[in-house]
């Protein structure tokens, strides 16, 4: 284990939200290692951010595409090993279309792209990604998606909600009718997360609504470093 | 080789319920629900398999989570 936490963020052809994955990962006091969708190998990274955006410009599917590139066939053979997994928004798409995580992520009930700050609840803090967090945390992180409705069959619903893979759930109405109000959830060993709202976007006042996602990366570096707050 | 593709029936599908809205506006009645799909038209070798083809419609044309798919040889 590295003294210096290493958390790589893919780009992919048309990922927007790199740039704000690895400023955050670097306010955390980890460093950013910039990672390519024709990398068939992480460099050696402690944790993976999927970042946002319109990867191969949504084509087929959201996420469809990318879910088959050579960095995310190493992602998956490194979050078998262990490895910890971030997707956020596209992020999330990819991992689901992946099956890294189980369920989809389809078109918003209301047909409309929401982009607004939305409050969340932290239902797990005992995550892998978001051990910084007291438990029923009220967060406000940016949503800015379409193709945000979490969708997956009741069996899956009810095992997500009996083992505490609920991860994040949006408050103050459900922005685009995710199932049971879905808005981030974990593996199940809680080592990788999927959340719709963008984090990376809510670490600093002077761009965000709050600095309420950068306790996300922080708790990441103390996963890596093992050293969780007590 | 033809494959549709659709939403699974218990998925909400808000495209098809707005073709639906839109149709009488239209002075366009009759129509009870609409599913909105995607078709693909592929040109494929003689000697693939069945067992390909519906690898190619179920890995990655469509979703096996969210969408049922057929599989038609023309």
């Amino acid at each position: 284990m590295s003294a210096v936490c290493r958390i790589g963020v893919i780009t992919f052809p048309g990922t927007l939200d790199d740039v704000d994955a690895a400023r955050a990962v670097r306010r955390a006091g980890a460093q950013p290692v910039p990672l390519w969708h024709a990398d068939d190998d992480l460099h050696g990274v402690d944790a993976v951010v999927v970042p946002g955006g319109f990867s191969y410009g949504d084509y087929l599917r959201a996420g469809a595409i990318a879910a088959h590139q050579p960095v995310l066939r190493a992602v998956l053979d490194a979050a078998r090993r262990g490895t910890l997994v971030l997707g956020i928004c596209n992020g999330f798409q990819i991992l689901c279309e992946a099956g890294l995580l189980p369920g989809a992520l389809v078109r918003n009930a209301g047909l409309h792209f929401v982009c607004r700050d939305q409050r969340l609840r932290v239902e797990n803090p005992a995550t892998a990604w978001t051990g910084r967090y007291a438990p029923g945390a009220d967060i406000v992180v940016p949503l800015k998606s379409i193709e945000g409705r979490y969708v997956a069959d009741a069996s899956t619903l009810s095992e997500l909600e009996g083992d505490g893979r609920v991860v994040f759930r949006y408050l103050d109405g459900n922005p685009n009718g995710a199932m049971h109000d879905i808005a981030g959830i974990a593996s199940a060993d809680g080592r990788v997360l999927g959340l719709m709202p963008h984090p990376e976007h809510a670490i600093d006042p002077l761009t965000g609504p709050s600095t309420d996602g950068l306790d996300l990366f922080h708790s990441a570096v103390d996963t890596v470093l093992g050293s969780v707050r007590g | 080789m033809v494959v549709d593709v659709v939403p699974k029936p218990e998925i909400l599908d808000p495209q098809g319920q707005a073709i639906v809205r839109a149709l009488p506006r239209l002075g366009l009645h009759g129509v009870r629900d609409v599913r909105q799909g995607k078709h693909f038209e592929l040109d494929v070798e003689d000697d693939v398999d069945a067992e390909t083809l519906h690898r190619i419609a179920g890995e990655l044309l469509a979703n096996p989570v969210i969408e049922d798919w057929t599989v038609r040889r023309l």
